[in-house]
């Protein structure tokens, strides 16, 4: 059915009339009577031990409320944050484990590593207070340099992480790799860092939380996406709160695009300190303190060879990354650069061996965790590098060397080499269909035209793969994931007809309130001002696994259509019993209830009111009520696929580089919500281009100081960096879920900085330049150029 | 980073020596100096306020004096906790040579800040050292002796 509200439709998001009038109500805007305020000391060190920590000024200031330090923490049995997958080494050893205390109390390892939390009467009087904490540091050597963290001699991170490795990992059989490389007729090769990114979410993360000293009840707001799953963590593993006395609640939420799945220290402390200090605790992180201590992203460094026949066909893919797990190993740090990177590296092609070894390194700097796309932008990036290089290498045309490539179409479902089973896709006309869009046939003209102005074009191609919907409990179960992957889905009408879409997924930017909404009014019938979506209150809503990896709507949509299936199926006994027809006979059609062939019909609405109001109701038969329950675990991941075509000029005058056409075209399967699918897709190109051109977080390599730890430093995408982007889609539906979407989330991050950077290759390749390391700034095309033209003219 | 600098003031070497070790004219020279107390003869604590960039804070630490070489030169290191808002250390090793009735000061500084304070500064901090430096031997120059020339 489709309607003005229903699947398909361009509902506008519901959300955004209070989001736009200033009327979100998000952790920091909590009014809570007696409430203090933690502020947490940071280390400035990257690496020191801490020798002393003199409090007794800090205690005699005004307004504080109580202090505590790792020593306290430790004493009361705060456990170690946790990494909730285990990631077993070539040998299969699990990965090395080190602690990761909520508060350090031995040694610093990170500069913004949190050693003292005071709480106070107010924010102000907190941090004056912490002003006058005399921690005694023995400042030690700092591990900051990836390409050098497992060198013999670095400094080390952990004793419980010997030369800093926690894991050497590899996918694939590297003989039979090694033997297909020989028979190459061209073997193309690439050295490329994935640079680290910082996810600056809109809305710091915060925390506050009170205790009920009567129920010993503890309720913790959280900037999470993820409640259940942060409630699980800090009962089962770090605080021992039981899981029915701890109540997390994640409110509106200002974007997190992966840095708040994680449990962080300090909405662990401060929940773990408002039964002691016997007050509501409230903490929100100040923008500097997100730069330092929200979960950084990416930062890989990569070494890739790609095997090619005569006839271009690729015969094997060699790739080694070290990849940067930080200080700590962040909740799903460990399965990033692994499970959702190397399963990936197969891309749209048909490439029959590869292999990938990765090794996993601590660093004295901030966790790496997850960042929307999470693995699969540095799969993507090193792949369509690779392949637009080879292209280069072999002078064929990027788009042909692709299309020969690709799996076709009759293939699916299509085993890779890379563990992972493709369910659906088609890729020749995405490709098509995006080098119509960007008339690429009128490119060498446009480039030539350019040139003529001083301007050097590119153009450049990424077509990816993602595998997202995360997915299979089974699978990942078996890769060493600690937890289900399934959703849940409640739907509950009230007696008068309306209906509440409890879903365990969390929105905090994506939409749900209206894609959901559209599923049930599709669905269902029920029009969309009667039915309300409520997430993010592990007391109102069912246990759930929350939203990230492009989840919600092909797993927690798909719960949501087997909790209506169940009120359909109930809805149409209870319809029955009204009209005197058999359940058989039932059908039901446009939100009411019909016997096929005849007039007689009851609206749903009526079939509900008659559940909560039973007095002719077939209660030997079934049970008053409309409330049902779902969940859903997924046969298989969801693999949206898409080609971006960038085309950029850069100005050899000053570097800078200036997109000029932007195509994407995508295959998210069905789409709910054409308007929510732009956005998504814009807001992920724009986030590609920003890591592409932009955006870098720098330590200094010998002291570890962030040096870019604020937006002085870290550029961040503005609407002058983007052009309009031109969208298009192609559809194959998912197989395998009821609603045949995919997910649509992360696919601009993904693939989006090779389509940006493949076309800046492109822009300086006739002047011989053959490496340009991402971010392409200004300043590093500037002196590629001039480094390019005095090679030249030597 | 690295900064350096010279002086010509006009008095003896043995006296701009004097004056190095003077926790007096330390204290005048030193920018935003709240305080400074002998510890030793070699290490004094000090309070010092200072702004980098868009961050002010009081550092409060150690001032110590090495490599002491009487009337050739020294070492001023300086290490300082800002609370919340980081740390600063740094160092200059000052050397003195005759030219004339006066003395020729030659300076070379290295600084370094941690925590908030490269976070929002580091780019500045160059820039910052050296304008503390000048102020510093500035002002120590002319207290000591007419400053003849100064580059």
């Amino acid at each position: 059915m489709t309607t003005a509200t229903g699947i398909g439709a361009r509902v506008k998001r519901r959300e955004d009339v209070r989001f736009l009038t200033g009327t979100g109500r998000y952790v920091d805007d909590l009014p809570l009577a007696r409430a203090t305020y933690a502020y947490f000391l940071r280390s400035p060190h990257a690496h020191a031990k801490i020798k002393g920590v003199d409090l007794s000024e800090a205690e005699k200031m005004p307004g504080v409320v109580a202090i505590f330090t790792g020593k306290d923490l430790a004493e009361a049995k705060v456990g170690s944050l946790i990494c909730g997958w285990v990631v077993k080494d070539k040998h299969g050893e699990p990965h090395k484990a080190p602690p990761h205390p909520v508060l350090a109390a031995d040694t610093v390892r990170y500069v913004g590593d949190p050693v003292v939390m005071v709480v106070a009467n107010s924010h102000d009087e907190a941090k004056d207070a912490a002003e006058k904490i005399k921690v005694d540091y023995e400042v030690l050597p700092a591990n900051v340099d990836l390409a050098k963290a497992l060198d013999k001699g670095t400094a080390q991170v952990h004793a419980e992480a010997p030369g800093n490795l926690i894991y050497d990992w590899e996918l694939g059989v590297k003989a039979d790799v090694d033997a297909a490389f020989a028979k190459a007729a061209h073997v193309t090769k690439i050295d490329i860092v994935n640079n680290r990114l910082i996810p600056n979410a809109m809305e710091p993360r915060a925390a506050a939380a009170e205790y009920d000293k009567g129920t010993g009840h503890y309720t913790l707001w959280s900037t999470s996406q993820n409640p259940h799953v942060l409630r699980l963590i800090l009962s089962a593993f770090v605080l021992g709160i039981p899981e029915h006395k701890l109540r997390v609640i994640a409110p509106d939420v200002g974007g997190g695009f992966g840095s708040k799945i994680f449990c962080y220290n300090e909405e662990t402390a401060v929940c773990w300190a408002s039964s002691r200090v016997g007050r509501p605790i409230k903490w929100t992180a100040e923008r500097s303190e997100s730069f330092m201590t929200d979960a950084h992203g990416r930062d890989h460094v990569t070494h890739a060879e790609l095997a090619l026949d005569k006839d271009g066909k690729f015969l094997a893919l060699k790739v080694e990354t070290i990849a940067n797990m930080g200080a700590y190993l962040s909740t799903f740090s460990t399965a990033v650069p692994t499970y959702l990177y190397a399963t990936l590296l197969a891309g749209q092609y048909t490439t029959p061996l590869i292999y990938a070894n990765v090794k996993a390194a601590v660093t004295h700097t901030a966790p790496v965790d997850a960042y929307r796309g999470a693995g699969r932008p540095e799969a993507t990036f090193v792949i369509e590098s690779i392949v637009s290089q080879a292209a280069k290498d072999l002078k064929v045309d990027p788009a042909e060397l692709r299309r020969k490539n690709f799996i076709p179409s009759t293939a699916f479902p299509y085993q890779t080499p890379v563990a992972l089973q493709y369910d659906s896709g088609n890729y020749p006309p995405i490709i098509d269909e995006a080098m119509k869009i960007a008339d690429y046939r009128g490119f060498e003209a446009r480039r030539a035209e350019a040139k003529s102005r001083g301007k050097l074009r590119g153009i450049g191609f990424s077509s990816y793969i993602e595998a997202c919907g995360l997915a299979p409990s089974q699978v990942i179960g078996q890769l060493g994931g600690g937890v289900g992957q399934w959703e849940s889905a409640q739907l509950k009408f009230n007696p008068t007809g309306n209906v509440q879409v409890i879903t365990g997924s969390h929105s905090h930017g994506q939409g749900h309130e209206t894609t959901f909404a559209q599923i049930v009014s599709d669905k269902l019938g029920v029009p969309l001002e009667n039915i309300e979506v409520v997430h993010g209150d592990t007391s109102t809503t069912t246990f759930g696994m929350g939203t990230y990896g492009s989840r919600s709507l092909a797993v927690g949509g798909s719960a949501i259509m087997k909790a209506a299936d169940k009120i359909i199926a109930k809805g149409k006994k209870i319809a029955a019993h009204l009209m005197e027809a058999s359940v058989d006979d039932v059908v039901f059609e446009d939100g009411t209830f019909k016997v096929a062939g005849t007039d007689k019909n009851v609206p749903l609405a009526q079939a509900v009111f008659a559940a909560y109001v039973p007095h002719n109701y077939p209660l030997a038969e079934i049970e008053p009520g409309m409330d049902e329950n779902a969940f859903y675990d997924p046969a298989n991941f969801v693999y949206p696929a898409g080609t971006q075509i960038c085309e950029v000029e850069v100005d050899p005058d000053t570097g800078e580089t200036q997109i000029v056409n932007f195509t994407a075209v995508d295959d998210f399967g069905n789409i709910i919500n054409p308007m929510i699918v732009e956005g998504q897709v814009h807001g992920g190109i724009a986030q590609g281009v920003g890591q592409a051109l932009l955006e870098h977080a720098v330590y200094d390599k010998e002291t570890g100081q962030l040096v870019s730890g604020s937006y002085m430093d870290y550029t961040m995408p503005r609407a002058d960096d983007v052009p309009s982007f031109k969208l298009g889609y192609k559809v194959t539906p998912c197989p395998h879920n009821p609603l045949g979407v995919k997910g649509c989330g992360e696919a601009g991050a993904i693939a989006a900085p090779a389509a940006v950077m493949n076309a800046v290759r492109d822009a300086l390749a006739p002047l011989g330049v053959t490496h340009v390391p991402m971010p392409a700034t200004p300043l590093s095309v500037w002196q590629l150029i001039h480094g390019a033209s005095r090679a030249a003219a030597e | 980073m690295e900064i350096k600098g010279e002086y010509r003031i006009a008095a003896p070497r043995e006296k701009v020596f004097a004056a190095l070790n003077d926790q007096a004219i330390l204290k005048a020279c030193i920018p935003g100096c709240e305080s400074l107390e002998k510890l030793s003869d070699t290490e004094m604590t000090a309070k010092v306020r200072l702004r980098i960039g868009p961050v002010s804070a009081a550092f409060s630490g150690k001032v110590t004096l090495s490599d002491i070489d009487p009337p050739n030169g020294y070492k001023i290191s300086g290490e300082g906790q800002g609370g919340v808002a980081g740390f600063a250390k740094g160092g200059a090793v000052v050397k003195l040579a005759d030219d004339g009735g006066a003395t020729i000061l030659t300076y070379d500084v290295d600084a370094q800040v941690g925590g908030k304070i490269a976070q929002v500064g580091a780019r500045l901090i160059s820039g910052t050292a050296k304008k503390l430096a000048d102020q510093f031997f500035g002002k120590f120059a002319e207290s000591v002796g007419a400053p003849a020339s100064a580059e």
